[in-house]
């Protein structure tokens, strides 16, 4: 058998910490995020050679370069923190819904529609709101669905919800052939370019401007929502314990429902933004992965929508610098995600280190020895 | 073999969750060829010490040596290669192997030769007198059967260092009768055993020796005949404290609940429940003994209307009133709409009762959020209710605002119960509900269901502890495999009657 004279400890031992306090707990993430930058420093100058200082400067520049270059960026972050918002109530619960991307994609579809058949039918004041309510209802029935099936059949909403994503995008697929403009491009190019019938109005001179401030207002409602209204609070017993849920004599299959359909209305209300307040088109890319990216958004926030405001702003931050140092330094795009990853695995990993002490053995056991 | 050669020594041995200390400073000795009782209350680190004996936890500080070498024990492999083997009290075993096959799983070093195994499980089993079956598939044994398993399992691998922990918490009198012989068997072989317990006429009855841990350090060890159980109550709890429970006599008892041949299936289509009938009155403590996973559970179940009643009826009898409700088939809410003042602490606390992320005032909001037509939440009234909680009750908590699952296990309970008789109920069902309290904890509990016995509430009580029962209630209703075996008189029936009824149904081989 083995040796056992000596006392041979672990050489590294994780145990669970007490809650930190929140400067502290502050402090371990932006040292995680100062030594990202030293560890990618090193990685852009192994593999490019190039001052790590110039592509943090680009990196910068790439979100806030030019007052154009900072508008995109808050419209940007508005569209993620828009698709996380409308995840967060459903993620809270405990309904994995990961098809926000087919919603956002139905909300899309339906607003491209009244725009192409009703634009020039209805005066401004009358089609906007009729497609935001059509495009909010399409995300809804889009989300309502799976929803439906759980609540009465226990099916699995994770497949659900992922394959409804499919769905909304060969109904994508299929509308662009039936709207494809000009013929044999292939796509369905800006709706009503002269005529603007349909797009959401500047203000202020400001083209994302509205976009914003809906965002920003749906932002500070789902907080309110969430921490203050009673469904707010059934939906956080539901998540916590089904259990306890049907104890205390609240209709979980109704608390399913309606907040999945909340959830899948929001992201229609983003669908409606992207084609009406931004991009005019639709294409199948139109919602771009933010639908899985809002999942990031919405755990690394931990569900709390004021810190979400922060997190998009950050993985936009990033997404935008990695593009620029691609163009600026003509770099392969590769790189810039490699420096990416390294900033959210530490970012993420921080939380580790708030959650738990890790301890290495001691050199000399002075307390075997007392 | 040498009487007195001790088999374990632990020096110094600390372990810390956190900033909390479960274990501090714990020094003593375990000889050869004894059997040693560790003694405490629920969290005084009787487990976590037992845990680091068998390499579930390494200790952050301390020494432990096995038949005088020091040793480290870093996983559960390194303490069966000293012949050290744990029994813990959730056990470890694989539902669709047989016996056999569970007791040579994860020998390695060994030709899959079952067997050979089992005559080595046979001859095991006469040496030390238990009665096991081989071939019997796990998932069709008994909580006693599968004891038996996990500790010749142990014995299998060559252990001659046992622990056993709460071995008879999940045992009827008479199988826990049949492990003490078991038990002493072993030590007469020369077989050190080690059990954890907190019930004190079971230390009395089976230990050598004693060794008190009171909230994580180590008191002293006393031989089991100088002691008695106001001398190990003094040392575990730190104080004097007087073990009665009072009884009064019931006040003009009516009629409140009556359930009448109801049928229930569990979830996996097994009848659960068969023809339960029996009266619930007020001002009385109805106790529900039996075995557990008999039944109790999915019985308040029914009666809270959280579990679907297949027939049968469930009659409520308004003391107001005098009005008559059939409860079954009907929601909570349903229940509540009817004037029905039912409340329910439940067996699982944190997954059932409360919930363990949210603070003590969400926590009070449980009952009534919805209280009013606002759609927000109004905070105050459960601000104040958990104020007078804490205060009443005497809860030990940092503010109103911590997760009641940071709280221990007792504070737990008390914010639980409280929530739950604040709403002056008529009717009062409680399961379990002094499981892992301290002494302390356990007769606050005991004192509240008094209290709402004489303000004419009818208490159920669901119990494990035979001997609470018998002191703390005016009938005892014992089930056993869903059907109830008999009701008897608090005042005048014994542990050994109680007893026999668990097991009635089993005996007689359930339909």
């Amino acid at each position: 058998m083995k040796n056992r004279e000596t006392m041979h400890e672990p050489l590294i031992r994780i145990s669970k910490k007490d809650s930190m306090q929140w400067y502290k707990s502050w402090a371990v993430r932006t040292a995680a995020i100062a030594l990202a930058l030293i560890l990618c420093a090193f990685v852009i100058i192994l593999l490019t050679g190039y001052s790590p200082i110039e592509v943090y400067k680009a990196v910068f520049a790439g979100s806030f370069g030019s007052e154009r270059k900072v508008w995109l960026t808050f419209q940007k972050v508005a569209m993620l923190l828009c698709i996380s918002l409308a995840v967060t109530p459903a993620f809270k619960m405990r309904f994995w819904n990961i098809g926000a991307e087919g919603q956002v994609l139905a909300g899309a579809l339906a607003t491209s529609a009244c725009m192409i058949y009703l634009g020039s039918k209805l005066p401004p004041a009358a089609l906007i709101p009729i497609m935001a309510a059509a495009s909010i209802a399409a995300g809804l029935i889009w989300c309502f669905i799976p929803a439906f099936f759980k609540a009465n059949f226990k099916t699995n909403e994770t497949l659900f919800t992922l394959m409804m994503n499919y769905v909304a995008v060969q109904a994508v697929a299929y509308c662009i052939i039936l709207w494809e403009n000009p013929k044999g491009s292939n796509s369905v190019g800006i709706i009503n370019p002269s005529s603007h019938f349909g797009w959401l109005p500047s203000l202020f001179n400001q083209k994302y401007l509205l976009n914003i401030l809906i965002v920003f207002s749906v932002t500070v409602a789902m907080y309110i929502y969430l921490k203050y209204s009673k469904h707010g609070y059934e939906i956080s017993v539901v998540g916590e314990s089904e259990n306890t849920a049907k104890y205390i004599g609240i209709n979980v299959k109704k608390v399913i429902l309606r907040t999945a359909a909340l959830s899948g209305a929001i992201c229609g209300l983003a669908g409606f933004l992207l084609v009406s307040g931004t991009d005019h088109t639709i294409s199948t890319t139109t919602a771009g992965g933010q639908g899985f990216t809002a999942i990031i958004v919405s755990w690394l926030a931990k569900f709390n929508p004021i810190v979400m405001m922060l997190t998009s702003f950050l993985l936009i931050f990033l997404e935008r610098g990695a593009g620029e140092i691609a163009t600026v330094f003509r770099l392969n795009q590769s790189i810039s995600e490699i420096l990416s990853g390294i900033i959210l695995f530490f970012i993420i990993g921080s939380e580790f280190f708030i959650n738990y002490t890790v301890s290495f053995r001691k050199k000399n056991h002075k307390e075997g020895k007392k | 073999m040498s009487e007195k050669a001790p088999a374990i020594q632990l020096r110094g041995i600390s372990k810390h969750f956190g900033k909390v200390a479960a274990i501090s400073d714990v020094s003593f000795t375990v000889n050869r060829g004894e059997i040693l009782s560790v003694l405490g209350e629920n969290g005084s680190g009787k487990t976590t010490l037992m845990n680091m004996i068998s390499g579930i936890y390494f200790p952050d500080s301390g020494q432990i040596s096995v038949e005088g070498k020091e040793v480290s024990i870093r996983s559960p492999k390194d303490a069966f290669d000293l012949n050290i083997g744990m029994i813990h009290q959730h056990f470890k075993l694989i539902d669709v192997f047989s016996a056999a096959e569970n007791i040579v799983l994860g020998i390695a070093d060994e030709q899959y030769d079952l067997k050979a195994a089992k005559d080595k499980i046979r001859s095991t089993c006469d040496k030390y007198g238990f009665v096991i079956e081989a071939d019997k598939k796990v998932y069709q044994m008994s909580v006693s059967e599968k004891q038996t398993v996990e500790i010749v399992k142990v014995l299998y691998r060559g252990a001659s260092i046992l622990i056993l922990d709460e071995p008879t918490a999940v045992l009827t009198p008479q199988e826990t009768r049949q492990l003490f012989k078991v038990l002493r068997n072993m030590r007469d072989d020369g077989k050190t055993v080690i059990i954890i317990t907190h019930k004190l006429h079971e230390v009395l009855e089976l230990s050598d020796r004693v060794a008190v841990l009171r909230k994580g350090e180590y008191i002293g060890t006393i031989e089991t005949s100088q002691a008695n159980e106001s001398i190990l109550t003094e040392m575990m709890v730190g104080k004097k404290v007087v073990l009665n429970i009072e009884r009064s006599e019931p006040e003009n008892p009516e009629d409140r609940l009556i359930v009448e041949n109801i049928n229930c299936l569990g979830r996996d289509g097994r009848r659960i429940l068969s023809e339960v009938s029996f009266c619930a009155r007020s001002g009385e403590i109805l106790g529900i003994a039996g075995i557990s996973g008999s039944g109790q559970r999915e019985l308040l179940e029914a009666i809270a209307g959280l579990q679907k009643v297949e027939s049968g009826k469930i009659v409520y009898i308004n003391p107001q009133t005098g009005g008559i409700d059939n409860l079954r088939d009907k929601t909570p809410v349903q229940i509540r709409a009817l004037g029905v003042r039912l409340s329910f602490v439940p067996e699982d606390r944190l997954g059932m009762g409360l919930v363990g992320s949210m603070d003590i005032i969400d926590n009070m909001m449980l009952r009534s959020y919805k209280k009013g037509k606002s759609v927000f939440l109004q905070k105050k009234e459960p601000r104040n209710l958990a104020q007078r909680i804490i205060n009443e009750l005497e809860v030990v908590t940092p503010d109103v605002k911590t997760p009641v699952s940071r709280l221990s296990g007792g504070n737990v309970q008390k914010v639980l119960v409280g929530r739950e008789i604040s709403s002056s109920p008529t009717v009062l069902m409680a399961a379990y509900p002094v499981r892992g309290l301290d002494i302390n904890s356990s007769y606050i509990i005991y004192n509240l269901l008094n209290r709402q016995k004489k303000n004419g509430v009818a208490v159920i009580f669901v119990g494990e502890d035979l001997d609470v029962l018998i002191e703390l209630c005016d009938r005892i209703m014992v089930i056993s495999s869903g059907r109830i075996s008999g009701i008897l008189d608090g005042r005048t029936s014994s542990k050994e009657d109680i007893g026999l009824l668990m097991t009635k149904e089993q005996r007689g081989g359930a339909v």
